[in-house]
């Protein structure tokens, strides 16, 4: 089965981040296809390379970038709920005049399209949210 | 394009009160994105979700955009099948008199002006969403 995932809420704060996650996990190692992560609304701090979770919990941004690099995955963030929330990658900081950027390794930004995309080429997209 | 061959049902589900979180906003950004693709879009308020197409919206005393008007252009995009929960309407004391007047102009009828707003029983909206390709839920 190919699968679409859209992750709606942030990490920490919500239980739908970690969910994703682990059924991401979950339908890899069962041999299913992942079309794309898709994160939108505060979903889309789980891309934040600035987290910093205390020591004796999971880190949910590293997880997310350890996967995508163990099963080449497309980790996309929707450029528009990131910019309200400051979330920049390298290009669009500099586009913008900002002196940071914050988007973690393994993810890349881009447009709503890419959401639609997902719902058109996956079987499936399963949304987690609230 | 590959996706040009593909066309699926889209159900957008609106659930929450337009105000209050960024759901519905971003929902709304999401429909009209989507409606660049061809796809067979339907959009449906269940819960709270009825007040985002309440009419006379004032957003004066909360210092937040105000994007109702934006429903009202839903038409032009051709999202033309918005259907509404009755029951979710009734326990909030509204009906279709509280909602804007939503309209699309019907291309097959001589671009008649027709109403985009349907109320359904909740049993006719599970049906709705049962035949669905694609349902996103915000």
């Amino acid at each position: 089965m190919k699968f679409g995932i859209q992750v709606n809420e942030g990490p920490y704060q919500h239980q739908s981040s970690d969910s994703a996650y682990q059924f991401t996990k979950a339908a890899l190692e069962k041999g299913h296809e992942i079309f794309r992560v898709f994160f939108y609304h505060d979903g889309v701090n789980n891309a934040s390379s600035l987290t910093i979770p205390p020591q004796d919990d999971r880190h949910i941004v590293d997880r997310w970038t350890a996967l995508a690099k163990e099963h080449n995955l497309d980790l996309v963030v929707c450029i528009a709920a990131a910019q309200r929330r400051g979330m920049l990658d390298e290009k669009e900081a500099k586009r913008q005049g900002k002196n940071a950027s914050n988007l973690a390794e393994g993810f890349r930004i881009s447009g709503l399209g890419q959401l639609i995309e997902a719902g058109i080429q996956s079987e499936r997209l399963v949304v987690f949210g609230d | 394009m590959e996706d040009e061959e593909v066309i699926k049902k889209f159900l957008y589900l609106n659930r929450k009160a337009p105000y209050g979180s960024i759901y519905a906003l971003e929902s709304l950004e999401v429909v009209l994105i989507g409606a660049a693709f061809d796809q067979n879009v339907s959009l449906a308020f269940i819960d709270d979700g009825v007040y985002q197409l309440k009419k006379d919206q004032s957003t004066d005393g909360i210092g937040m955009k105000n994007f109702s008007s934006t429903y009202r252009a839903l038409g032009d995009y051709d999202v033309n099948k918005i259907y509404v929960d009755k029951d979710s309407m009734d326990e909030r004391g509204l009906t279709i008199d509280d909602l804007m007047n939503l309209t699309y102009e019907d291309e097959d009828d001589d671009y008649a002006e027709k109403p985009s707003i349907s109320i359904l029983t909740s049993e006719k909206i599970s049906a709705l969403m049962e035949e669905q390709d694609v349902i996103l839920s915000f």
